[in-house]
């Protein structure tokens, strides 16, 4: 994450129990909540909305905060109180640690063309202005003059890729473009924490996708503090550093997209995440498993011909200084340095036999070099350390869904008495070998775990993905 | 037993005499006010008008509608104007157009305020809107008596009560004009820190601009038929030709007035139908259409 540590103590955004309550007995509706945090049932009678309950959460500078919920979860409300647009019934909103929900209209005004802007889920373009003075109208409102203002409006617009559309009208662009116009004039007010409500919901799924991207693209670059709304839980996995889950005006669990697809805190969360393609979320890192047999570069080949032995694998990890990792000797290779007397394994580690990947790298896109490695993958943390491995039929488990908990699933046995003969090709007898893994995950892995990562007799088969 | 006995006589009519003659006792520096500023604005329009001769008015409006919408508009007014320029009624009907311009800015600088008004408040608008029913619907020769009773017969009763009955469109299609706004755009300005004001001044107005302009087209619509009988009270124009005409039964004069206020108001329609289209807002919807 790109916040250096001092920065945490401070947080950008903080909301401390806030709601909304809507009707005309608010006050009482309120009075009954806070004695009773679930007293949902008692509010039965008043004729009260209660749209966003108890909402707790800190946002962290330089990161993308998701709050994500159906249609009617109360996160329009909430996103809304965060800049003063509505205010809250009870409950304090901090903006780098002034309470907006005391500040009078003027200071309020002031305050959001400073710190906050926002992106609106229809856009919300002055259609009847051309897209230059839309990027530009938090510049206008702020009262910049004409040329300092036009200057900056397109420098936003050539950030977001419009400025060859700045003479246009809004109605003139499409959908995704004019959703740029929209993120070009939040970028253009040059304030650190931006409030996309649903931005890219209207979107076709295609044009929303490269939305995304370049979201991702300009956050890596500016590093804003966003907090992003959507209903989408893909979207929100993949963009959110973290993600709120709001059902019924109460936020449900706080989490990275990890955790809360790992370990949802309820039911409602666990049912919400069950549809998720978990290839693109979950990371190498959740998959990975402890390799087995690692030897230092500067050991002889014959350690490295013993501990493939006691492992029973076809390749080791060999690692360098510092826990670097260099690639893998095969066999065949420690036995032939062995006959040629050589001191270390230098010359013979390779990294074309085993593929490499980062520990970032989502599931979906390991499986290309699973099918090319006869051993299991190999995953590096940015340091360039040897992580962990990850065995092919980790991967299919993966893809399986079987558990919530994937580190349950790690752990699949092969037949011991398949290891190391040729991969069968039936696609069934695959997916059957990883679907009973749960049952037999216990004993299995206490028993012989040396077969865990040995030569998996599973292949991979494109349909299974 | 008599309904009448049952149900008593609410006497709206003495309260209303009572009232117009309490006005008129104390407040009638007001109404001199009132006189003295709209013959200010009426008579040297007369004037202006009716200066040049008819064939270059004529030619003026020609031109204005060649301008605004097209040879073909521009042809149409001149044969339309050349008819009634033939006809010898020209000098009313010029002044019957400075009527209907003086009542229809007067009327519309008392609508577009009280429409935005309205469109901010609920309240406002829910204590505004029968009132600009009954204004709507009251009979249009009602108006001229307490107007007579205030200004005496000429252009000053006759212009007002041209302004009383044609305000209420000017004053609705603002209000819904600018609630027709779009809430995310308003809520834009808002969130980028923008005053009421500006909202109002820079986003509000200039896109509820097109259906205002259609206000103010159906506020000079009803200002010209209300200036016909205008006439009645004396005040000139081509509502005293069409009321001689009728004490006279003279049917031929009669039509022929009638026909020149047709054409003035076709005239006069298109031309502020065409403003209201060349707003940058209207130019806006049209590009949304054709996307």
């Amino acid at each position: 994450m790109p916040y250096a540590p001092w920065m945490e103590t401070v947080s950008a955004l903080r909301v401390k129990s806030l709601y909304k309550v809507y009707g005309n007995r608010a006050d009482k509706a309120m009075e009954i909540l806070r004695n009773s945090p679930d007293g949902d049932e008692k509010l039965a009678g008043l004729r009260v909305t209660t749209a966003v309950v108890d909402a707790n959460f800190e946002v962290r500078r330089g990161e993308i905060f998701v709050v994500m919920g159906l249609s009617g979860s109360g996160k329009s409300t909430l996103i809304r109180m965060l800049n003063g647009l509505l205010s809250p019934t009870h409950g304090t909103v901090e903006i780098d640690g002034v309470d907006i929900t005391k500040l009078k209209p003027a200071a309020l005004r002031k305050l959001r063309r400073e710190k906050i802007s926002m992106v609106f889920q229809h856009f919300a373009l002055q259609p009847h202005r051309s897209v230059l003075d839309n990027a530009g109208y938090a510049l206008e409102v702020a009262g910049l003059p004409r040329a300092e203002r036009r200057e900056k409006a397109l420098q936003a617009l050539r950030m977001v890729g419009l400025d060859g559309s700045a003479d246009k009208l809004p109605q003139e662009l499409s959908g995704g473009m004019r959703q740029r116009v929209g993120l070009a004039r939040a970028l253009a007010a040059g304030t650190d924490i931006m409030l996309m409500d649903e931005a890219f919901s209207a979107l076709d799924p295609l044009i929303r996708r490269e939305v995304q991207d370049q979201l991702i693209e300009l956050q890596a670059e500016l590093g804003k503090t966003i907090v992003f709304i959507t209903h989408d839980l893909n979207e929100a996995m993949r963009l959110g550093d973290r993600i709120a889950v709001m059902r019924a005006g109460r936020i449900v669990q706080i989490g990275t997209a990890e955790e809360i697809l790992t370990d949802p805190s309820n039911d409602y969360v666990a049912q919400f995440v069950a549809d998720v393609d978990r290839t693109r979320i979950l990371t190498a890192s959740a998959v990975m498993e402890r390799p087995l047999g690692v030897v230092d570069v500067d050991s002889g080949p014959r350690v490295a011909a013993r501990v493939l032995r006691e492992t029973q694998t076809s390749a080791v990890y060999v690692t360098g200084r510092d826990k670097r990792y260099l690639g893998t000797v095969t066999a065949d290779a420690a036995a032939q340095a062995v006959r040629d007397g050589r001191k270390n394994l230098q010359e013979i580690v390779s990294t074309d036999h085993v593929r490499t990947v980062e520990d970032t790298t989502p599931v979906a896109d390991i499986f290309a070099a699973a099918a090319q490695s006869p051993a299991p993958v190999a995953v590096v943390d940015p340091a360039g350390r040897l992580a962990g491995v990850i065995p092919r039929v980790t991967l299919l488990s993966a893809l399986g869904s079987l558990s919530a908990d994937t580190g349950e699933t790690t752990a699949t046995p092969e037949p011991a008495d398949e290891a190391g003969t040729a991969p069968t090709a039936d696609p069934t007898r695959a997916v059957g070998a990883a679907g009973t893994a749960p049952t037999e995950n216990g004993n299995a892995t206490a028993e012989v775990p040396a077969q865990v990562v040995a030569e998996p007799s599973v292949r991979l088969t494109g349909g299974s993905a | 037993m008599n309904s009448a006995d049952l149900l008593p006589y609410v006497r709206f009519g003495d309260a209303f005499q009572a009232g117009v003659d309490w006005s008129r006792e104390h407040l009638s520096t007001l109404f001199e006010g009132i006189a003295a500023t709209v013959e200010s604005l009426v008579e040297p329009l007369v004037d202006l008008l009716t200066a040049p001769p008819a064939i270059v008015m004529v030619l003026i409006f020609a031109g204005l509608g060649w301008w605004l919408r097209g040879w073909k508009f521009g042809l149409g007014t001149a044969l339309g104007l050349g008819l009634v320029a033939g006809m010898p009624i020209w000098d009313q009907t010029m002044s019957t157009l400075a009527l209907v311009l003086v009542a229809s800015g007067i009327a519309l600088l008392l609508a577009v305020p009280l429409g935005i008004v309205i469109s901010e408040s609920r309240r406002a608008s829910a204590v505004v809107r029968p009132v600009l029913d009954l204004m709507q619907t009251m009979p249009a020769f009602v108006y001229l008596i307490p107007a007579i009773f205030f200004f005496g017969v000429g252009v000053v009763p006759g212009t007002l009560a041209t302004v009383v009955f044609s305000m209420p469109p000017g004053v609705r299609l603002t209000e819904l004009g600018l609630r027709q706004v779009d809430r995310e755009v308003v809520e834009a300005g808002e969130a980028f820190g923008a005053s009421p004001w500006k909202i109002l001044l820079r986003t509000k107005l200039p896109l509820a601009l097109p259906t205002i302009m259609t206000g103010v087209n159906q506020v000079i619509m009803l200002a010209l038929s209300m200036v016909v009988i205008a006439g009645m009270v004396g005040a000139g124009g081509l509502g005293e030709v069409i009321t001689t005409a009728l004490f006279r039964a003279q049917v031929g004069a009669g039509f022929e007035g009638g026909i020149a206020v047709v054409i003035l108001a076709v005239v006069l329609d298109r031309l502020t139908d065409s403003i209201g289209a060349r707003t940058a807002s209207a130019k806006a919807q049209r590009a949304m259409q054709q996307a």
